[in-house]
């Protein structure tokens, strides 16, 4: 089973404190690739959380029979298995988004965040931590590359959502800047999410270092009285 | 009586006094140019330097930094001139703006400020600029057109639409097309006789061998620069006349003096050594043929300054001068 506070720390770490792009700094490839606009990003990474919890769940049931030594192709092999799951998932069901994500729903299968976790958390826990952690990592992933994928799309080209059709037939997108916004290209390459991530990060690590700093004026906690003599 | 310790060769040497010296060695550059194209470059001065100094004093308050010691420091207005000078003369206001703002806060503050930057912030801003809008960073007035003053102004501001027709390659892009149109030329490139351009990069040049003179550069960027630009233009033109234009062209078109005298000799983002200079500025004049030859960039001194930037802490650690005494590693 799993205990309420137990259960906070797994989404608190997932979510904030070990978020995957913006403090491991992991997956970087479908996160420069992938983000160019808010759907593709938050597609790509319901995906890669649906790939995390089955594979936090199977690890972890399994933990006590794969070998030591072999556990990382084990590992991928299983990891393998679900992605295929998925990927023919999105190809039977969102086929156009399908086309578009590419080789990314593929490549799901060698992203770091899946097997750090794996190896990191659900190889040694219980299935119902491994599949809160799994899902609650790639909520992270979800949030940060939703978010990414939106200033991009925002500073790139002045819409939002665009492409939502191809996961909602008959939603459009929202054009939030005048139509004859240029559209910074740059947002939209590379180097782009590059900047942005940077910014991110300062971001998060300025609210950070804001919070400590809050918490170190509050005057401490009296001292207990017991203790040396 | 008065003791006195070294150092004795005392040099005011304030960045203040530095940079003041560069922007005065641009002036007959600007002089020349705003006579010859048009007051465009004019205003776009004037917006560059506004863009500048706010978001200077934007930034420096956000790190807590003393305002008015690194806003009267001129390195920033040096910057936003270098930006208005590479872009377009009729380019749209906002574009200079975003430029500046890129070199500003992204290329210069948020690596650190003044002396931290490892690009060079003016051509961050051009690189930024002709990726993200390559067509309105590649609307020069023509060779030979003569824009009238007040539609240059109505331009840069928005106030007419801009005419395609009105607009045109640089002389540099000119000569490309040709080349690859299979036409090839012959004799003396027509755009070089009574070229503007041609004019405004003697000014510039004047304006560097006035900075050598004041010793605030040394002659080895420059020199390498030109020297390695002008040797690989020369042995093609050798090779193959009508496939190339001669050297002449390439050191006076383009960026050329602009980039040898007053980008590449930046002291922040260059190679800081003597023989570290010579190997950097080289590879600038290199780069900056080969980008602005085969590439698909009108010019390639951009580019190649930041590539080189790149390569500037590793030429720094292989060309340490010996230190007097000690033996070879």
């Amino acid at each position: 089973m799993i205990t309420r506070e137990e259960f906070k720390q797994i989404a608190g770490n997932g979510i904030w404190k070990q978020n995957t792009s913006l403090v491991q700094i992991l997956g970087l490839c479908p996160l420069l690739a992938v983000t160019t606009n808010l759907v593709n990003g938050v597609m790509l990474s319901l995906a890669t959380i649906i790939v995390m919890a089955l594979s936090g769940v199977a690890i972890a049931s399994l933990r006590n029979f794969i070998p030591h030594e072999i556990r990382i192709p084990v590992f991928i092999l299983v990891v393998a298995a679900l992605v295929t799951v998925v990927d023919l998932l999105f190809n039977a069901n969102l086929h156009e988004l399908y086309l578009v994500l590419g080789i990314f729903i593929p490549l799901i299968v060698t992203n770091c965040i899946v097997l750090a976790r794996v190896e990191a958390y659900a190889a040694k826990n219980p299935p119902l931590q491994a599949t809160a952690d799994g899902v609650f990592m790639g909520v992270g992933m979800l949030w940060t590359l939703g978010l990414l994928g939106g200033l991009r799309e925002l500073i790139g080209a002045g819409t939002l959502f665009s492409g939502i059709d191809m996961v909602f037939p008959g939603l459009q997108p929202l054009q939030l800047l005048p139509k004859d916004y240029p559209g910074l290209l740059l947002a939209i390459l590379p180097p782009g999410a590059f900047i942005l991530l940077g910014c991110l990060i300062a971001w998060k690590n300025w609210i950070e270092a804001r919070a400590a700093a809050r918490q170190q004026k509050t005057p401490p906690a009296p001292v207990a009285e017991a203790g040396c003599h | 009586m008065e003791f006195s310790t070294s150092p004795y060769l005392l040099k005011d040497t304030s960045v203040r006094r530095v940079m003041t010296q560069v922007l005065l060695a641009l002036v007959p550059g600007i002089v020349a140019y705003a006579l010859l194209i048009g007051p465009g470059i004019l205003a776009q001065i004037a917006i560059a330097t506004l863009t500048a100094l706010a978001a200077e004093a934007a930034m420096l308050r956000l790190r807590d930094k003393p305002l008015a010691l690194f806003l009267g420091d001129g390195s920033a207005v040096v910057t936003a001139w270098l930006v208005a000078i590479t872009f377009p003369p009729v380019a749209p206001w906002w574009l200079t703006v975003v430029g500046v703002l890129f070199a500003i806060v992204v290329a210069k503050h948020l690596y650190g400020g003044l002396g931290q930057n490892p690009f060079n912030p003016a051509m961050i801003a051009f690189a930024v600029c002709i990726v993200s809008f390559p067509a309105l960073m590649s609307q020069w007035p023509g060779p030979g057109s003569h824009l009238a003053p007040a539609q240059q102004l109505d331009w840069i501001f928005g106030l007419a639409p801009r005419l395609d027709g009105m607009t045109s390659a640089t002389p540099l892009d000119a000569l490309k097309t040709a080349l690859r149109a299979d036409e090839g030329h012959s004799g003396p490139l027509p755009f070089l006789a009574g070229n503007a351009q041609a004019v405004i990069a003697l000014c510039y040049l004047a304006g560097g061998l006035f900075l050598v003179w004041r010793k605030i550069i040394t002659w080895h960027i420059p020199t390498a620069f030109l020297g390695a630009m002008g040797l690989l233009a020369g042995l093609l033109w050798l090779w193959q006349p009508a496939g190339f234009a001669n050297p002449v062209f390439h050191l006076l078109g383009g960026g050329a003096m602009l980039g040898a005298f007053f980008i590449a000799t930046d002291p922040v983002s260059g190679a800081t050594t003597p023989r570290g200079k010579l190997i950097f500025a080289a590879g600038v004049g290199l780069l900056a043929y080969i980008i602005r030859v085969f590439g698909g960039y009108p010019d390639g001194i951009a580019f190649a300054v930041l590539i080189m930037n790149i390569c500037v802490p590793l030429i720094d650690m292989y060309t340490q001068p010996k230190v007097f005494g000690m033996k070879d590693q």
